[in-house]
C-alpha cells in the first residue's frame, strides 16, 4: 500500500478529454475479451498500465474516469486500485522513472552507496523529479533481481550490478536519448500485452 | 550428486524458441498427458511424485489439485503465480526468461489435469520485459497446435493469457492474487472457502508457482514414482535456489534436495564461498520471510548434524534453532554486515507491502520499522528490544494472510540470534550514528 496515497491529488482534474488512439483502442478491446463476459473489470490493471504509458507517464482523475468508462465500472473502483499499486503514479513524473532497490540483498551488496550516489548525481531526493523533467527517482522495494545486486530499473529496463561508473554511463545514455524509446510507439502495447 | 531436471536444457542455444525446444524433446509431456492419460491420472502422477509447492509454503501440489471441486458446473481456472517478489528470490524470472516453453508445457499438462479451459499467468508488473517473452512463446505454442482449440486433435481446448500486476508483494498470496486478477485491490480473502471451491470469479481455481508448474513437465516425463526417489525423504525432486548476497557466484542453481548447506555455500559448483574470503555471519535461506540463522546454526543443526538443503532439515529445531526452505531465496551475509540494518530494511519492506486490512499487520509493521530505524540510527532506548519482540509476537498468527507472520519472523529471529548487536546499537549511539553500516564487532572494546 502506498504510504503517501493521502498526499496525492487524485481528484485533480484538467477537464481534458483523454482518448486512446484508434489503434490502442482496438488492442484494448482485445485485452478486455480475454476475460469472461461480465468480468471485464479484470482488464483494469493492464488498461491502467497502457493509459499511464500513453498519457504521459502518470494517472489523474480524468484518465481514470475514462478507463472506468471503457470498462463500464464506477470511477471509485479505478481510484481504489490506482492508489493501491505502487507502479501507478498519481503525481507527474519525468521522462524516465528510475526505481532503485533499497531492500536487504541490495543493501548487503552496497545498494545504499548507489542510492546516495544517484541522489547526489541527479541533485534530487527520492520521489523528486529533476528540473529538466528528464528523471524521477524512486526508492523501491525488492525488484526480484537480487543475484545481480545492486539493481535499478529505468522504466521497464533493468540495470544490474551497479557501480558508480555504471550509473554514470546509464544516466548519460538516457540523457542523450532524445526520444523516449517506448512512448507513442504503438508496437509497445502489442509487445507487452498481446500475443499474436 | 544430482543431475539437472528443470534447467537440463538451459544451455542449448535458442531453447527459448518453440522449434529448438520441440526438437530437444519438448512438449512430449503434453502429448503423453493428452493422448494417453485421463485428468485424474495426471493428478495421481503428481501426487505420487511428492512435489511440494515451490512458492514458499511447500504444500503438496497433488493434494492441492485433489481438492478442486469437480462436481461444480462452473468453469475451472488455473493461475500461474509469477508475482515473484520475495526479497532474495529471482528463480521464476530466470526460468521464464530462459525456458518459457517449459512453463507453458507444464501449464498445459496441469490445466488438463484440472480440466481448466482458461489459464492466466499473473506476472509482477516490474517484469514487463518478460511479458513480451512469454507472449512470443505462447504465440508459437498456438501456431503449433499446443494451445487453442482441440489441442493435438483431442477434444481438449485451452487458452493461456498473461496478466500483469502493478507492484504489490501481497499479490503473491493466492487469494490476493485472485482479487487483483479480478481488477481489485490486492486484499487477501478469508479462508475457507479455499480457492479450490471459490477462487477466481467464485469458480474452482488452483494457483501454483512458476517452478511448481514447470516441474510437472518433468514429473510426467519421468513418472511420479521416479521423481519421488530424487531428493531426500519428503523433500522430493530438485529445487531452484536463487543465491545472492556476499558470495562469489550469485545466481540460480538447481539442486537435488539433500546436499548440505555447507556444500552449497562453499563448493565451486554453487555459491563458490564468501566474497573476499571473509567469514560467514548469517544466512536467510528461503527469502526474507524466513528466520535468519547465524553461521553455526545454518551449517549444523543444534544437535550437531550437518544441515541439509531440504524442507525438513532447514526446519529442524523449530524457530528456536531452525528456519525454513521457503521460496529458495538464499541470502548470505558476510561478517561485515550489520544485522540491525538488514532487519530494518526487511521491516520497512513489510510495512510498505502490508495491504492494510488487518490492524496487527497494518500498525505493527509500521511500529517495527520505526523502532528499528531508531535503533539503527543511534536513537534506541533500553526497552526497545523487548518492545520490538513483543510487537512481532503480536503480529504473528493474528492476520488473515501469512504476510503478518512473514513480517514478524525476520524481526523475532534477528533478536533471538543477534541480540548483542541490537544492544550494542543502543549502548553506543555515538558509534552507530557515525557508521552507516558495517561490522559492529570491530568497534567493540
Amino acid at each position: 500500500m502506498s504510504e503517501n496515497h493521502n498526499k496525492h491529488e487524485i481528484y485533480k482534474r484538467e477537464g481534458k478529454l483523454y482518448k486512446f488512439s484508434d489503434y490502442t483502442l482496438k488492442r484494448v478491446n482485445e485485452i478486455i475479451e480475454r476475460y469472461p463476459e461480465g468480468k471485464q473489470k479484470s482488464a483494469l490493471i493492464p488498461l491502467l498500465h497502457i493509459a499511464q504509458e500513453e498519457f504521459g507517464g502518470s494517472l489523474n482523475a480524468d484518465i481514470m474516469d475514462y478507463v472506468a468508462g471503457l470498462l463500464s465500472i464506477k470511477p471509485i473502483e479505478v481510484y481504489e486500485v490506482a492508489t493501491f499499486y505502487s507502479q501507478f503514479y498519481l503525481d507527474n513524473v519525468g521522462k524516465y522513472v528510475i526505481e532503485i532497490c533499497q531492500t536487504g540483498p541490495c543493501l548487503a551488496c552496497g545498494g545504499d552507496e548507489m542510492i546516495d550516489y544517484l541522489k547526489t548525481k541527479l541533485g534530487i531526493e527520492a520521489g523528486e523529479t529533476t528540473a529538466d523533467g528528464i528523471f524521477t527517482l524512486k526508492q523501491v522495494e525488492c525488484l526480484g533481481a537480487c543475484g545481480y545486486a545492486p539493481v535499478m530499473q529505468v522504466n521497464t529496463c533493468f540495470h544490474e550490478n551497479l557501480t558508480k561508473e555504471r550509473i554514470d554511463e546509464i544516466i548519460d545514455l538516457y540523457k542523450n536519448q532524445a526520444e523516449k524509446p517506448q512512448s507513442n510507439d504503438e508496437k509497445w502495447v502489442e509487445k507487452f500485452y498481446l500475443r499474436k | 550428486m544430482g543431475g539437472k531436471i528443470l534447467l537440463e536444457k538451459i544451455n542449448i542455444p535458442g531453447i527459448e524458441t518453440f522449434d529448438i525446444y520441440r526438437k530437444s524433446g519438448g512438449y512430449s509431456a503434453v502429448e503423453k498427458a493428452l493422448k494417453t492419460m485421463t485428468p485424474a491420472e495426471v493428478v495421481e502422477e503428481v501426487r505420487k511424485s511428492g512435489l511440494r509447492g515451490r512458492g514458499g509454503a511447500g504444500f503438496p501440489t497433488g493434494m492441492k489439485w485433489g481438492f478442486i471441486d469437480r462436481k461444480s458446473e462452473k468453469p475451472h481456472y488455473l493461475i500461474c503465480n509469477a508475482d515473484e517478489s520475495e526479497p532474495g528470490t529471482f528463480k521464476d524470472r530466470y526460468l521464464m526468461e530462459h525456458l518459457p516453453h517449459l512453463l507453458i508445457e507444464g501449464m498445459i499438462c496441469s490445466a488438463f489435469a484440472l480440466e481448466a479451459k482458461t489459464a492466466y499467468i499473473y506476472i509482477r508488473g516490474e517484469f514487463k520485459y518478460l511479458i513480451g517473452i512469454l507472449n512470443k512463446a505462447l504465440s508459437e505454442a498456438y501456431a503449433n497446435g499446443f494451445l487453442g482449440k482441440n489441442i493435438l486433435g483431442t477434444s481438449y481446448c485451452l487458452d493461456i493469457y498473461v496478466h500483469p500486476g502493478a507492484g504489490a508483494y501481497i499479490c503473491g498470496e493466492e487469494t490476493a492474487l485472485i482479487e487483483s486478477l479480478e481488477g481489485k485491490r490486492g486484499n487477501p480473502r478469508l479462508k475457507p472457502p479455499f480457492p479450490a471451491f471459490f477462487g477466481l470469479y467464485s469458480c474452482p481455481t488452483v494457483v501454483n508457482n512458476v517452478e511448481t508448474l514447470a516441474a510437472v513437465t518433468s514429473i510426467l516425463n519421468m513418472g511420479g514414482d521416479f521423481y519421488s526417489k530424487l531428493g531426500n525423504g519428503k523433500s522430493t525432486g530438485t529445487k531452484l535456489i536463487s543465491a545472492c548476497g556476499n558470495i562469489n557466484k550469485p545466481g540460480v542453481y538447481e539442486i537435488e534436495m539433500g546436499i548440505t548447506v555447507e556444500d552449497f555455500i562453499y563448493s565451486e559448483k554453487y555459491c563458490g564461498g564468501i566474497k573476499g574470503g571473509k567469514n560467514l555471519k548469517a544466512v536467510v535461506p528461503g527469502g526474507s520471510s524466513v528466520p535468519v540463522l547465524p553461521a553455526q546454526l545454518i551449517l549444523k543443526t543444534a544437535s550437531g548434524q550437518p544441515r541439509l538443503m531440504t524442507y525438513e532439515s532447514l526446519a529442524e529445531g523449530g524457530f528456536e534453532t531452525g528456519t525454513m526452505l521457503g521460496s529458495g531465496g538464499f541470502i548470505v551475509y558476510d561478517e561485515d554486515q550489520c544485522m540491525v540494518r538488514n532487519t530494518m530494511s526487511f521491516a520497512r519492506f513489510y510495512h510498505h507491502e502490508s495491504c492494510g486490512q488487518c490492524s496487527p499487520c497494518r500498525e505493527g509493521t509500521g511500529w517495527q520499522e520505526r523502532l528499528l530505524y531508531r535503533i539503527e540510527h543511534g536513537l534506541g532506548r533500553a526497552k526497545d528490544i523487548d518492545l520490538l519482540a513483543d510487537i512481532s509476537k503480536h503480529i504473528e498468527g493474528n492476520t488473515i494472510c501469512p504476510l503478518g507472520d512473514a513480517a514478524a519472523w525476520p524481526v523475532s529471529s534477528a533478536i533471538r540470534h543477534f541480540r548483542n548487536e541490537f544492544e550494542f546499537h543502543i549502548e553506543h549511539p555515538e558509534i552507530v550514528k557515525n557508521i552507516s553500516h558495517g561490522n559492529i564487532d570491530k568497534y567493540r572494546k
